[in-house]
Order: C-alpha cells, then sequence, then structure tokens
C-alpha cells in the first residue's frame, strides 16, 4: 500500500495527465535519439571490431606497380610487421548476362588452397575456387543479388584488355569492401560496382605478374609504430612502383564507415540536449504551477508537521514520476529504431553479423541524464515549496504585482483596449516566462530548419560538385600511364564532342609538421569539363603556376595562398618538390589538389602522359560510346556522371528524408508540448480571473483572446528567433559532418524557414484550439464558489 | 526571567506567553499585528478567542501551534519554549502536540476522507485509527468520499477528525464554522466539543460569534494586537444549547 502522499501524487499526476503526456513526449523524444544514436553506433562499432578481428582486416595496405614474391620475405622483416599478405589486384570491366552495358569491377587475387591469411572472405554461399578450374571465382554477395547472379552462372570480364569467361562458384563478403565505391562514385550503389576473387595463379595470368605481386596488405604486431612502419614500406617499394602505403584509417571503405558513425555521434549528441532543455522547462512550468495551486496544502503538510524535506520529497517525486515516464518511453522507442536502424545499416554496409546488444549503461545514462535535466529544471520551484513557512502558505497568496512600466511610459498601453492590456502587462509582468516559452518554441523552429536545410544544402553540394565543376559525360581511366595520343583515337569516336586529357598522381602533401596522401589532379588550361570552382560556383581558371588546393585539405596542412607545400610524388621518378599555394577552392567531397597538367607532366619529368580523360558526348550516342570505350585495351574504367547523380540523389532520398521526417516529428511534439503546456499553464492560473470577466459580461471569444493572445504574441516573437537559432543549429550540424571525406555547404533558402515557421505555428494553433474548447466549457459558478 | 503567573501543580499551564509582538513587513509598509501579549492558558480548557479583524488573534494562534515566528517577546509550551525552537524543532512539536482546524478546511482535494485523516496518522506516534476519529465527528458512513463529494459541514468535521486523529496536546482552531451556515456550524461545534471533552485536549477557538463565547472556559478577547479582556466562565455550554 503507498502512503497516502504518494497516492495524493498519483492523483494529482492523473489530473494533470494531458500536461503530463506532453512532456513526457518530448523528453521521450530526446532520449529515444539518444538510445538509437547511441545503441546504433554502439552495435555497428562491436560488429566492425568483431567483423575485422574474425575475418582479419589488414592494418596497413600498399599498393604499387611489379614486386617479385620473394620481396615478400624483405616486407616481413620491417619491424613491427607480423604478417604479410601479397596479392594481384587490378581493375576490371564486367559484363553481366541479360544487361546489356559493362559494369566497372575489380579483381582479386586469393589462394586456391583456403582463406587468405589477411583479409579473409566471409564465404556467403557457394564453396572456394578449386585450383584445378582457373575461370572459377567468387563474387561479392550484394553486387551479385542488385545484377541478378548466382552460383554456376558465367560473366565476362575485360582484364587488362583481354576478354576472359569466367564461372562463379560462391558468393563472399569482404571487410574489405563493406562500402564498396566505384571509382568517381561518391556513394556506393551496389549494382554499379563487383569485387572478383580469382585463384591466385589465374589472376597473375591475367595481369601478367607471374611470380609477382601488385598489392600487399600487413597485420602489424601489438604496440608498433605504424607511421614509421608505412615509412619503411614505402622505401622498400619505391623501386617497384609503390604508390605509398596507408593505414587502416585511410582505407576508403573503413574512412567511410567512420565517417558514417561520426554521423550518429553527432545525431546522438546534438539533439537530445536540446530536447532535454525544453522537457526541464516544461517540467518546471507544470511543477511551479502545482506548488503555486498546492500552496496551502503545502503549509497544511507543514502545519501536521511534515518536515521541509518531506514536502520537497513529495515534489522531486513528481519530477522524477512524469520524467521517468519519458524516460521508458523513449528508451523503448529507442531501443526499437535503434535495432531497426542497426539492422538498415547492416543491409547496407553488407555485414555478415550484426551485434546488437543494447546495454545497461546506454539506457542507466539515458535515465540519469534526463533525471538531472528535470530535477535542475524544477530545483528552484520545489526549493520555494521547502522554503515556504507553513503561516505564509495558509495566507491567501497576495494578488500577482502589476506596475506601471514600459508599455505604459511608452503609451502603447493607451492605444490598446483592456483586454489588450492585460494581454501585454501580463507578458511584462513575467518576462522570464515569457522568454523561456518563446525560446522553446524557437527551439523547435530552429530543429525544423536544422534538418530541413539539409535538403538545399546537398542540392546546392551536387550542383557545385557535379553540375559546376565536373561537366563531363563519360569519364575514362586508363590502366597506367597512356601517351598524349591516346586523346586523338578518343576523339576519333563517333558521338564523341570534346576531350579533356586529365593526369592524376598520387603524392604526399606536406606543410609544416602535418602531411596527407591525397591525388593531385592535372587540368587543361583550356578545360570547360572539369574545374575548379570557388564557394559560390565561380570557375576559377586552373592554376597557372603553383597548386590549388581543396579549402578542407588547405585546412589540415594548415597551409593557405602564398606559402609553399612540399609535394612527394609516389609514381614514377618519385619528384619531390616545393610548389606553391596559389589557390585554395571550394570542394565538398574528399580532398583534391589541381596543378596545371603541363606543369604536372614536366614535374613527373616523363613527357606528356595522361591517367584518364573526360569526355563530352552527344547524348543519344552515350552508350554506343560506353560500349566502345569499354571494349579498348588500357581502359580501366568509364563512369557516367549521369549514373553518380542517380546514385547519389538515390542514396540521399532514402537516408535524408527518412531523417528529416524524423526531425519534423520531434519538432512537432516540442511545439505542441509548449504550447499546450504553458495555455494550460495560463488556464489554470487565471481561471477565476477569467471566469470573473465572463459574469461581468466578457464574451468566450473576448476571454479566450485575454489567454491565447499572450500566447500568440509569444509565439510570434518565437518566429524569427527560431530563425536566428535555426541558422546556429544549422551551422553546427555542418560543422558536425566536417570530414576529410565529406562537407556541406550551409545553404538556408527561404522557403526553409517558411515551412519550419509554419509547422510550429500549426502547432500552436493545433494546441491553442484544444485550450480554448476549455475555456468555452469554463462551469463559472464552479469556479467563483471555490477557494483557490 | 520569571513569568507573571507560573502554572501550580493543580492548574499547570499549557501555554504561557510573555510581551509577545509580531511585525509583518509587506513591500513599503509595516504591519503590528500583535504589540506585547501576556495571556496563561491552563491544560484542559477551552479557550474562545474574540476580536475584530486584525486584531491578532491569528497570529498568535499560529505563534502558539509553530507556524510562525514571533518579532519579540516569549511564547512557551508547558516547560519548553516555543519562541526559542529552531524550525526542526518547531515541526516536530507540530507532529506531536498541535492538532489544526482552519476555517476554508483546508482538505488534500484528491484525497479521500479517510485518507485525509490518514495523511496525519502516518506521521503520528500515538494516533487513534482513522476510522475512529472520523465515527468521533458523527462522519463514518462517508469516508471514501472526495472533498468534493461533501458539504462543507462534512469536510469541515472530516478536518476536525483529522486534527484529534492524533491525541494532539492542544487543538488549535480558527474560525472553524466561518464558512458554514448557523445548523451545519452546530454540527462542527459539538463535534469539536465531544472530542475536547472525551480526550481532555485543550482547544483554542477562533471566532466572530459572540455567542460562542458560552461554550468556553475561558474568553480572551483581542483588539489591536493586544489582549483587551480575559474572562472566564463557571461552567462550558453545549454548543446545540446557544443559539445565534
Amino acid at each position: 500500500m503507498p502512503s497516502v502522499l504518494d497516492r495524493k501524487l498519483l492523483r494529482d499526476i492523473r489530473a494533470i495527465r494531458g500536461q503530463a503526456l506532453a512532456i513526457a513526449l518530448v523528453i521521450a523524444a530526446g532520449v529515444a535519439l539518444f538510445v538509437m544514436a547511441l545503441g546504433t553506433l554502439r552495435a555497428l562499432e562491436g560488429t566492425l571490431e568483431a567483423y575485422y578481428a574474425e575475418y582479419r582486416f589488414a592494418d596497413v595496405f600498399a599498393p604499387l606497380v611489379r614486386a617479385p614474391d620473394r620481396l615478400a620475405r624483405d616486407i616481413a622483416a620491417i619491424p613491427g610487421v607480423a604478417v604479410v599478405q601479397t596479392r594481384v589486384s587490378g581493375p576490371a570491366t564486367l559484363t553481366v548476362p541479360g544487361r546489356p552495358a559493362p559494369i566497372a569491377g575489380r579483381v582479386t587475387s586469393v589462394p586456391v588452397s583456403g582463406q587468405p591469411d589477411l583479409n579473409r572472405l566471409y564465404l556467403a554461399s557457394g564453396r572456394w575456387p578449386s585450383a584445378d578450374n582457373p575461370d572459377e571465382v567468387l563474387v561479392d554477395q550484394p553486387f551479385a543479388r542488385a545484377v541478378g547472379l548466382r552460383p554456376g552462372d558465367g560473366l565476362t570480364a575485360i582484364v587488362d584488355g583481354k576478354r576472359r569467361r569466367l564461372r562463379i562458384v560462391g558468393l563472399a563478403l569482404s571487410p574489405e569492401y563493406i562500402y564498396a565505391l566505384a571509382p568517381g562514385q561518391l556513394v556506393p550503389d551496389a549494382g554499379s560496382f563487383g569485387v572478383v576473387w580469382m585463384g591466385r595463379k589465374a589472376a597473375a595470368a591475367a595481369f601478367d605478374l607471374e611470380g609477382a605481386f601488385n598489392d600487399v596488405a600487413l597485420r602489424t604486431a601489438r604496440g608498433a609504430r605504424v607511421e614509421s612502419m608505412i615509412a619503411r614500406l614505402d622505401d622498400l617499394l619505391a623501386r617497384y612502383g609503390g604508390t605509398g602505403a596507408y593505414a587502416r584509417k585511410d582505407h576508403s571503405s573503413h574512412a567511410f564507415i567512420r565517417n558514417e558513425l561520426d554521423g550518429l555521434v553527432a545525431t546522438g549528441s546534438v539533439a537530445p540536449p536540446i530536447f532535454l532543455a525544453v522537457a526541464a522547462f516544461l517540467l518546471n512550468m507544470v511543477v511551479a504551477r502545482t506548488i503555486d495551486r498546492e500552496r496551502q496544502q503545502i503549509g497544511l503538510l507543514k502545519a501536521f508537521g511534515y518536515t521541509d524535506i518531506a514536502v520537497g520529497w513529495h515534489y522531486v517525486k513528481l519530477v522524477i514520476a512524469l520524467t521517468l515516464a519519458g524516460v521508458a518511453l523513449g528508451e523503448v522507442v529507442g531501443a526499437w529504431l535503434g535495432k531497426e536502424l542497426a539492422e538498415l545499416y547492416t543491409e547496407y554496409f553488407h555485414f555478415p553479423i550484426l551485434r546488437y546488444e543494447l546495454t545497461a549503461d546506454v539506457l542507466v545514462g539515458a535515465a540519469a541524464v534526463s533525471l538531472l535535466a528535470g530535477l535542475l529544471g524544477t530545483a528552484f520551484s520545489v526549493r520555494r515549496a521547502v522554503k515556504l513557512p507553513p503561516a505564509v502558505a495558509m495566507r491567501p497568496p497576495e494578488p500577482p504585482r502589476y506596475h506601471r512600466g514600459l508599455l505604459d511610459r511608452l503609451r502603447i498601453n493607451a492605444l490598446a483596449d483592456p483586454a489588450t492590456r492585460m494581454v501585454l502587462r501580463n507578458l511584462v509582468r513575467r518576462p522570464l516566462r515569457a522568454g523561456l516559452t518563446t525560446l522553446g518554441l524557437a527551439t523547435a523552429v530552429a530543429l525544423l530548419v536544422g534538418s530541413l536545410f539539409m535538403r538545399e544544402s546537398i542540392q546546392r553540394l551536387i550542383d557545385i560538385e557535379l553540375t559546376l565543376a565536373q561537366r563531363q559525360d563519360l569519364f575514362v581511366t586508363f590502366t597506367d600511364a597512356t601517351e598524349p595520343a591516346a586523346m586523338h583515337e578518343l576523339r576519333a569516336l563517333p558521338g564523341v564532342l570534346r576531350v579533356q586529357p586529365v593526369r592524376t598522381v598520387p603524392a604526399k602533401l606536406r606543410f609544416g609538421p602535418v602531411e596527407r596522401r591525397v591525388s593531385v589532379q592535372g587540368l587543361s588550361q583550356d578545360g570547360a569539363l572539369h574545374r575548379v570552382v570557388t564557394s559560390d560556383g565561380r570557375p576559377l581558371p586552373p592554376p597557372g603556376v603553383g597548386i590549388a588546393l581543396s579549402d578542407k585539405l588547405a585546412r589540415i596542412l594548415g597551409a593557405g595562398r602564398g606559402d609553399s607545400v612540399t609535394v612527394a610524388v609516389l609514381e614514377g621518378r618519385r619528384p619531390v618538390r616545393r610548389i606553391p599555394v596559389t589557390v585554395v577552392a571550394q570542394q565538398y567531397v574528399g580532398l583534391a589538389a589541381y596543378m596545371d597538367l603541363d606543369r604536372l607532366n614536366r614535374l613527373m619529368g616523363e613527357g606528356a602522359n595522361l591517367s584518364g580523360a573526360d569526355l563530352q558526348v552527344d547524348a543519344r550516342r552515350l552508350e554506343e560510346v560506353y560500349d566502345a570505350l569499354l571494349e579498348r585495351p588500357r581502359v580501366a574504367g568509364v563512369t557516367r556522371r549521369s549514373e553518380v547523380l542517380g546514385g547519389l540523389r538515390r542514396t540521399l532520398d532514402r537516408n535524408l528524408m527518412l531523417m528529416i521526417l524524423f526531425f519534423v516529428g520531434f519538432a512537432g511534439v516540442i511545439a505542441i508540448g509548449v504550447v499546450y503546456n504553458s495555455a494550460h499553464v495560463a488556464l489554470a492560473e487565471r481561471t477565476r480571473e477569467l471566469a470573473s470577466l465572463r459574469v461581468l459580461g466578457f464574451t468566450r471569444g473576448e476571454v479566450s483572446y485575454i489567454l491565447l493572445g499572450e500566447l500568440a504574441v509569444l509565439t510570434l516573437a518565437a518566429l524569427p528567433l527560431g530563425c536566428i537559432l535555426g541558422h546556429g543549429l544549422a551551422w553546427a550540424m555542418v560543422r558536425a559532418y566536417d570530414t576529410e571525406l565529406f562537407r556541406m555547404p550551409l545553404v538556408i533558402e527561404a522557403d526553409t524557414y517558411a515551412w519550419s515557421m509554419l509547422t510550429v505555428l500549426l502547432a500552436a494553433i493545433a494546441s491553442g484550439w484544444l485550450v480554448r474548447r476549455r475555456i468555452d466549457h469554463l462551469d463559472l459558478i464552479a469556479v467563483l464558489k471555490s477557494r483557490e | 526571567m520569571p513569568m507573571p503567573v507560573e502554572g501550580t501543580p493543580e492548574f499547570p499551564m499549557i501555554f504561557r506567553t510573555r510581551d509577545l509582538t509580531k511585525v509583518y513587513r509587506t513591500g513599503e509598509t509595516e504591519v503590528h499585528a500583535l504589540r506585547g501579549v501576556d495571556l496563561n492558558v491552563a491544560e484542559g480548557t477551552m479557550a474562545v478567542l474574540l476580536g475584530p479583524s486584525g486584531s491578532g488573534k491569528s497570529t498568535l494562534l499560529n505563534i502558539l501551534g509553530g507556524l510562525d515566528t514571533a518579532t519579540s517577546g516569549r511564547a512557551f509550551f508547558r516547560q519548553r519554549e516555543i519562541t526559542a525552537m529552531a524550525e526542526a524543532d518547531l515541526t516536530r512539536y507540530r507532529r506531536e502536540m498541535v492538532g489544526f482546524v482552519f476555517q476554508f478546511y483546508n482538505l488534500m482535494p484528491s484525497l479521500t476522507a479517510r485518507e485525509n485523516v490518514d495523511l496525519v496518522t502516518e506521521i503520528a506516534s500515538r494516533p487513534m485509527a482513522s476510522d475512529a476519529a472520523l465515527e468521533l465527528v458523527g462522519l463514518g458512513a462517508r469516508m471514501d468520499h472526495f472533498p468534493a463529494q461533501l458539504s462543507g459541514g462534512e469536510q469541515q468535521r472530516v478536518a476536525i477528525a483529522r486534527a484529534i486523529a492524533k491525541q494532539p496536546d492542544v487543538l488549535l482552531c480558527d474560525e472553524p464554522t466561518g464558512a458554514l451556515d448557523s445548523a451545519t456550524g452546530v454540527v462542527v461545534l459539538e463535534a469539536l466539543d465531544t472530542v475536547t471533552r472525551e480526550l481532555g485536549t485543550t482547544a483554542m477557538l477562533i471566532t466572530h460569534n459572540a455567542v460562542l463565547a458560552e461554550m468556553a472556559d475561558m474568553v480572551i478577547r483581542f483588539a489591536d494586537g493586544r489582549v483587551q479582556e480575559v474572562t472566564r466562565n463557571a461552567t462550558r455550554r453545549r454548543p446545540r444549547e446557544l443559539s445565534w
């Protein structure tokens, strides 16, 4: 049997259930976001760790041109190297039966005897390739699913210009291709990139690398220094065409996942505090009102001999009860959303396993933080109840003090009718509450602005990256550096309107103590198909002298215009040169550096060589040109810009829209919670006043105006404030998502503001309508007879 | 400092006050609620306090009940000085010794009649059963009603049951019939009278109604923050014998 006071508590809560629910929902929204983000994050990190450990994902990777097999022994001798895996790996063009267009792919060798020492495969179905049949291959499962391939099916691969018929014996997943990006793609698209694993001998034969390898992966010993190991490896591989070893953190698949996980961290840390702050404010409003209403009951309890602490604890329990209701709901919803999201990610990332277990620390942490916010938010009100002397509590409260204030001095009041004067004076009397209500509503607007703006920002990103900077229809990559004469060959293809040579060179850029491995792209001066642009979309001419850095790269290096960076090329004769930075360009995806094509060629000292070309093609003959290009020797891959754009749009529409929908719902919860609670508390506080007015002959409409007019003023004030806060939140989101792989421009169009304000306005009107109905049903006699 | 009138073993004093003053400050104005009150109340007395609004009756009762503090002067409950008690002692004093009844009943609206009484019995050291207290005031049949379902007189009787359920040494009643019509008032006062006679409780009762003086042993008249006159009745009359 609960104590009498606890029974009172339960009945009191039932009496304010509407407000209790509104508060619980706001807390639930914050807790759900927190539990979902953190739960998913833990699940993915745990899954990733387990996957990497079980399938022995390597620590260091190094591509090179060709090294004899015996070099593996020298690599193993580098201090700190625990396991060495040498492989043959290279680009391929795949043709799948029933699919007219060839698809970009990659062939990588595996031992026919079984799993490799590192980067093992998860065999999802079928069997391992046999030693007897060199045509047997494994294909990555997501790709196979997307294009409808099964074990037993055949496919054709063009490897090093030679066409080969292959037979699929199994489907596999690899820790190296969790995030499988086709060259030139910005987001993974399972159907547009295929990975093929082939027996080592067969692969070596295909790439003309018998007795040699062109790719090495390492596992480091515990406690080994990766940086010095990479430096030793680079030295060792330099004469074999090593293009720079890199650590796991720079492995593209791993880096993209890390980026995704960092996004979850941002979601889990930016939004929940906002919800909890709003919830604390709402709790305080309701608890303060409850304490006001129960002023005499508090005095009575104390008169009976209940201690101050017992009275305080009674109201603390009210706060705890309201908070925990929200926490419980939020944790259930958050756990469910987290599981769904983790499964979605597993699907998206192609993990063979998923470890989702919600640990107690996440749940307890969410509850503790929420309780802390609730108790801090209501501390002053509860303190007031504790400090209230019993004799004072027993007297009827003094009438609230109104002053002839600023409004009177400004003679605004003289212009207004009595009802409006009451509205204005009431606002001025409680500036803190008016301010916090406004802030609460502004938060709802801000959350909407802070989520809706992403659509426009990403549209701007796409415009700049894929419309203004890159304007080619097709991008061709060559298997290795190619003579400029190839340009004529490309230009001669029917349908090709314009060809622009591209040279890409792997290099390490150094400025002071900071170093980054990037691709330096050579752009031709007459280039119209691939340009460097500024943040407002203005194209810049390729840097005549010097080097152009993307803004993020410049920031990482700490270098600006006028500084000289050290460029250490990792290909060919491996020249090292200090080059002045002449342009810092806007770029939202990846890290890039650009040079004038001729100067880059001179730097390389090998005459004019090309690694690829941008093509502008007659739209009607695009497919024809595409197929023709893939038939050519030395063509490693062809990318269609339309496909890159399509893949990006598909991913964004799916992921971003889901997230925006989420936030619109949550912002609505806040808006309704704030307006509903404010209106309710105002109504409860002023019931007698309003009933008296009704008795004096005021109409329902006039009385509603006095109460709701106040909220209308606050709502209208909140809208512009919310837009300003929203701009700040959007800025914070842009900062939170600012990574080496991906950045967002801060673009907020007028319609984002308009929709955000409209949504909150509608929520406010809906809540106001609910309260208006209560005013209409006010029992005048009962109200006036009762003692407040 | 010795008090003017000490209690004797035959007639021990339950309350003694000496030059008790109370000044309220609200904003810029000072209100002198008590201007030096000297008073002795013997154990087991039924005292009625009369006087116009603002004459200091409620203030005195609040100080004697440990609800309010004096500005100067001293007040004693038996041998203990109320005016010297710390907040925690006052709370314990109220909890163990004092029962209050107020003009506006002050029931918890969200608790039933029985639960309102339980509120006190739960924290008292030697309470009677809540049911018994409600039987004493004649509400045995309406124990599970909420305040809103009870009439004013019934609500006040619940308040009396609540005040006496802990078996307090003193019962302090501030205008217990002020909000009731006379017929209902008599029922409430009867309940009060019966309970104090049966339990031998000292009671102090504030009223505007001079007729009620006849139900008291001792009548204290207040004016302008001072005790104007103290008279004693030879016999206490039953409230139902009074008419007003």
